[in-house]
């Protein structure tokens, strides 16, 4: 598949700003500076961006507890992310919602989320606005190999299937659900999940933008033309642990660093443009300096923004009380 | 104006909504009932109840929606819906069943306005019958509204009569919060006179049902019949009963409830949830620290006993407040003299 030269420079930066993004978070981290916990979504940005390049504002996604990327990957403006994380009244949901619950309604950025399967419904019901208001939407569900056995998830694939509803669930299977491998907790297949609720399954290579981009432009296009939902499972590893301060003794020691070694999106990303003759390497060094210029700008307003005010503890519980 | 059972009640109102705003949709379990099935009537049942019989046949498949039975993906389709552009009234059918699902309710709808930085709209309603007199034992005769009410961005509606029913669900499905609206299922065929037309009964704005110098009766959705048939009898004793009926626990009027009791120094709380931590308790303390001054008697409850909701007749009448509990009470709470301190 041809993809056009703006969407994929527009893709190569959405994957080094989350890239440059979290990195700096495990930096900042680190000093104490950040409250409550982070996840962070490094080595898997080729999945958020991969999904989220074949979709529109008028589309919807939910995310899960590690949902940077996908905040990102669906247009969340950075520095108020990370004014967010800092817990600054300028954050995206002004202080009050945090690493795991960021938001953003008007680009279809349905919310992180802190409970382990809790987006998958929500994508069905945002599945039935799509389909009730006729708006052409699609809906799509991220949620880990963890999520995946979830029995929230499992009824939403039945849900989604039994009203053919416009959606995608795209299991980021990263081999790991907190500590517990997938090999363990995982029964049966993905594939044999998406053939037990009667949708089309396709797999693949979360490292490689291009695979990714293209099973999910196939997945999406099903979805959009009314023929039901799908399930698209990609394959992943992450680079930091569950949470910052994990020190993932449950993996190989060599683990991170061959992932980091033979199946880093960005690198593979850029070896394969350059190759092509798409991109000469300065274009993608101008990008990386641009994103490390508003990574840098997103920590210094945070760390300067103003601290949310006693009154906006009791604002916003309802719109009307 | 005509004779309306309270099922007919609640009908009338999601019809009249559902013609008014097209983004107004059903989903349930059975809230058509029949789909799929050998016989070809696609809506044989309308709600197990018959409650929302009718609407299918109105409104079609794309506005009135079956779901599996699966609690937890169509309440949470539902709170995914409500913050994308549907006004969507998910059926519970029995409010046991949110233990099924609790976490879309309480983690997800209520949330999301205060965690995003209030730029969520939540308009959801979220019916369900309530409460024991029906034989329907321990899982299908709770009255769970203190649990819905401990959760802040969630709304909690009990409607006492047909009347209220119709105006209440109506400003429900027009809210912009997420509302559970709580039906108690032994009132589906009480009738009462109610208008045909669409009226809208605001939150938060108790109704007062009978008004009386001696003693507050605080009383919530079936509780309030119990309560006025209590206070009529007692002013044939001369006793003079205020009953409150607070419509919505969740805003809870404490104004009202806060001015009857400096008029009158008595209160008895009718509620029929589980005693701990109920409306009870939640008005008492109320009342003890806003009004204590006003108090001429203990706060006496009239709840059940902290036990499941049992089975036999014979227990589940004893399980229940009752008229000649209220009366009880009421006597009790007349009855107090103030011991001087020496």
């Amino acid at each position: 598949m041809q993809i056009a030269r703006e969407t994929l420079l527009r893709s190569y930066r959405a994957m080094r700003t989350i890239r440059m993004f979290e990195e700096r978070l495990h930096v900042e981290f680190a000093t104490g500076e950040i409250p409550g916990f982070v996840h962070l979504y490094c080595g898997e940005e080729a999945s958020a961006v991969g999904v989220c390049a074949n979709l529109t504002d008028n589309d919807t996604i939910a995310s899960t507890h590690r949902g940077h990327g996908h905040c990102i990957a669906k247009g969340v403006e950075v520095a108020g992310m990370m004014a967010e994380i800092y817990g600054r009244s300028t954050g995206v949901c002004r202080g009050k919602g945090g690493s795991m619950h960021i938001a953003d309604l008007a680009c279809g950025m349905l919310g992180a989320n802190g409970i382990v399967g809790g987006g998958p419904p929500l994508i069905c019901g945002a599945a039935l606005s799509h389909k009730t208001l006729r708006d052409g939407g699609v809906a799509v569900a991220f949620y880990g190999d963890g999520a995946s056995n979830e029995g929230t998830t499992l009824e939403s694939l039945n849900l989604a299937s039994v009203w053919q509803l416009p959606a995608v669930f795209v299991v980021e299977d990263n081999g790991y659900g907190e500590a517990t491998a997938a090999s363990f907790a995982c029964a049966g297949t993905q594939k044999a999940r998406a053939a037990g609720f009667g949708m089309p399954y396709i797999e693949c290579d979360g490292s490689d933008y291009f695979a990714v981009h293209e099973a999910a432009g196939e997945a999406i296009a099903h979805a959009r033309a009314g023929k039901g939902p799908v399930m698209l499972h990609v394959h992943l590893q992450r680079w930091y642990g569950h949470f910052e301060g994990d020190a993932m003794t449950y993996r190989a020691p060599n683990e991170v660093a061959e992932a980091k070694r033979d199946h880093d999106c960005l690198k593979l990303f850029r070896e394969r443009v350059t190759q092509a003759g798409l991109f000469e390497d300065s274009v993608l060094d101008e990008v990386d300096a641009a994103v490390t210029d508003e990574i840098e700008a997103a920590v210094l307003q945070a760390k300067d923004a103003p601290l949310p005010q006693s009154a906006d503890l009791l604002a916003d519980v309802y719109v009307r009380y | 104006m005509s004779k309306k059972s309270f099922r007919q009640a609640i009908n009338e109102a999601l019809r009249q909504e559902m013609r008014r705003d097209p983004t107004v949709i059903l989903m349930g379990e059975d809230v058509a009932g029949g789909r799929g099935g050998s016989a070809g009537t696609q809506d044989a049942w309308g709600g197990v109840l018959g409650v929302t019989k009718g609407l299918y046949e109105e409104f079609g498949e794309t506005r009135v929606l079956d779901t599996p039975i699966t609690e937890a993906s169509y309440i949470g389709a539902a709170a995914g819906a409500a913050v994308t552009g549907l006004r969507p009234v998910a059926e519970l059918m029995f409010v046991d069943f949110v233990g099924c699902c609790l976490d879309q309710i309480m983690n997800q709808a209520a949330k999301f306005r205060y965690m995003f930085g209030g730029k969520a709209r939540t308009p959801l309603v979220i019916r369900a019958m309530y409460g024991a007199g029906f034989n329907a034992a321990a899982q299908h005769s709770q009255a769970l509204y203190p649990l819905f009410t401990h959760i802040p961005g969630l709304k909690v509606v009990i409607p006492s009569s047909p009347y209220e029913a119709k105006g209440l669900l109506i400003s429900a499905i027009r809210d912009d919060d997420p509302v559970i609206f709580l039906e108690n299922k032994v009132m589906y065929d009480v009738e009462e006179e109610v208008p045909d037309e669409p009226y809208a009964i605001p939150f938060g704005e108790a109704n007062l049902t009978r008004e009386g110098d001696d003693v507050t009766i605080v009383a919530f959705g079936r509780m309030v019949g119990m309560a006025n048939e209590a206070a009529d009898r007692l002013a044939k004793k001369g006793i003079g009963c205020t009953v409150i009926d607070p419509r919505t626990t969740s805003p809870l009027d404490s104004e009202t409830i806060l001015d009857c009791v400096a008029d009158t120094g008595r209160l008895v709380i009718v509620d029929e949830s589980s005693p701990r931590c109920n409306m009870a308790t939640d008005i008492a303390a109320l009342v003890a620290e806003q009004a204590f001054d006003s108090l001429r008697a203990p706060i006496r409850r009239v709840v059940p006993p902290h036990t499941p909701v049992p089975f036999a007749t014979v227990l589940e009448t004893l399980y229940l407040p009752s008229v000649e509990k209220i009366e009880a009470a009421v006597t009790a709470t007349m009855n107090h003299r103030v011991t001087e301190k020496v």
